[in-house]
């Protein structure tokens, strides 16, 4: 019962608006950035909020309930990047599913050794 | 310091605004019904004595049910598991009368840091590396049955005994331990749950006490 309970409280914290994506699928993943920088008209520090877009393929989801994370990889200036986002995170503002991938395994971590035309992936129809 | 009694429900983790994710304890707080606010005048000494735990009345004995009814009126059952008192001052014992209920909402917020004691887990006779942590001896190069031991307890002649309190193996856990300055994450207060930053002594359905934190003691803890 009290187990129950605390699926309840995790209920409360998880977001509605996770759109249906997995792995190979490209996504752009719309994160919120806080920064402090200085405004040049009121000559002072202020926090900003901003959005940045991560795009790329998603390599894996792992975890369940609130506690569920997914990967994304993208090749920035010919270095791969991989971001790991908690899926209920209020930092993650969107989540945009751009194409969808066929793939054939759950983890695509065989992505890693590859680049360019070895690291394409079908579009699923 | 004015609380509330409770039980341990267990616990998760929750996102943050920075994308973090922080581990709570959820602990449902209450009901607590207020049974009688002691006096200066009477007792001694200003406090809330409060009853925590629905019993049903054929497991209460004539004496408690007679104090019970006094203040609660004839019921089913009365919050009569647990007692406890908290030292207040008087505007809590006028805030609280005998019958009322202490809710969560009522006497903490969000943001506050609380202290939380409860009976640990009990871990039965344990050896040092455990219950004090020492470092026990080399797994290998040649030790051999000198592994876990706690090496010397004691000097020579002078003394020509132990230290009282020298850390020995023996019973571990199953004692009240108090974690202080834990943040409240969040109040649900329709359901009566608290969620507190970290962890919190004992296993999943325990009882735990969660006082106000002395504002002088110390800094928040995993802030």
């Amino acid at each position: 019962m009290s187990q129950a309970k605390i699926r309840e409280v995790e209920q409360s914290f998880m977001r509605s608006d996770v759109p249906d994506f997995g792995p190979g699928d490209t996504v752009r993943v719309h994160v919120k950035i806080r920064e402090r920088r200085w405004n040049p008209k009121t000559k002072k520090m202020e926090d900003r909020e901003r959005i940045q877009v991560f795009e790329g393929v998603v390599l894996r989801r792992r975890g369940g309930g609130l506690s569920e994370t997914f990967t994304v990889r993208k090749v920035s200036q010919g270095v791969g990047v991989e971001r790991t986002f908690p899926l209920h995170a209020p930092v993650v503002e969107r989540i945009e599913v751009i194409r969808r991938g066929r793939v054939r395994r759950a983890r695509l971590y065989y992505l890693r050794g590859r680049y360019g035309r070895a690291a394409r992936i079908q579009e699923k129809r | 310091m004015i609380g509330i009694l409770g039980r341990k429900l267990g616990m998760t983790q929750i996102p943050t605004e920075d994308g973090s994710m922080t581990a709570v304890t959820v602990i449902e707080a209450g009901p607590c019904t207020v049974l009688q606010g002691k006096t200066v005048e009477k007792d001694g000494y200003t406090a809330l004595k409060v009853g925590y735990g629905e019993v049903p009345v054929r497991k209460l004995n004539r004496p408690l049910l007679g104090e019970l009814r006094k203040v609660l009126g004839e019921r089913e059952t009365y919050p009569a598991r647990v007692f406890k008192e908290f030292r207040v001052d008087e505007t809590w014992l006028e805030k609280f009368p005998p019958g009322s209920e202490i809710k969560v909402e009522e006497i903490f917020e969000e943001g506050e840091r609380v202290d939380v004691q409860g009976r640990s887990k009990g871990r039965g006779f344990q050896g040092v590396v455990k219950r004090w942590g020492f470092a026990g001896g080399p797994r290998s190069h040649g030790a051999k049955r000198w592994h876990r031991r706690p090496g010397s307890i004691g000097q020579s002649a002078d003394p020509g005994r132990i230290w009282k309190g020298k850390k020995m193996p023996g019973h571990d856990g199953n004692r009240t331990v108090t974690v202080k300055n834990l943040k409240i994450v969040k109040i649900l207060p329709e359901k009566r749950l608290i969620l507190v930053k970290g962890a919190v002594p004992g296993p999943s359905g325990s009882l735990v006490v969660i006082r106000k934190a002395n504002p002088r003691q110390g800094k928040e803890v995993n802030a």
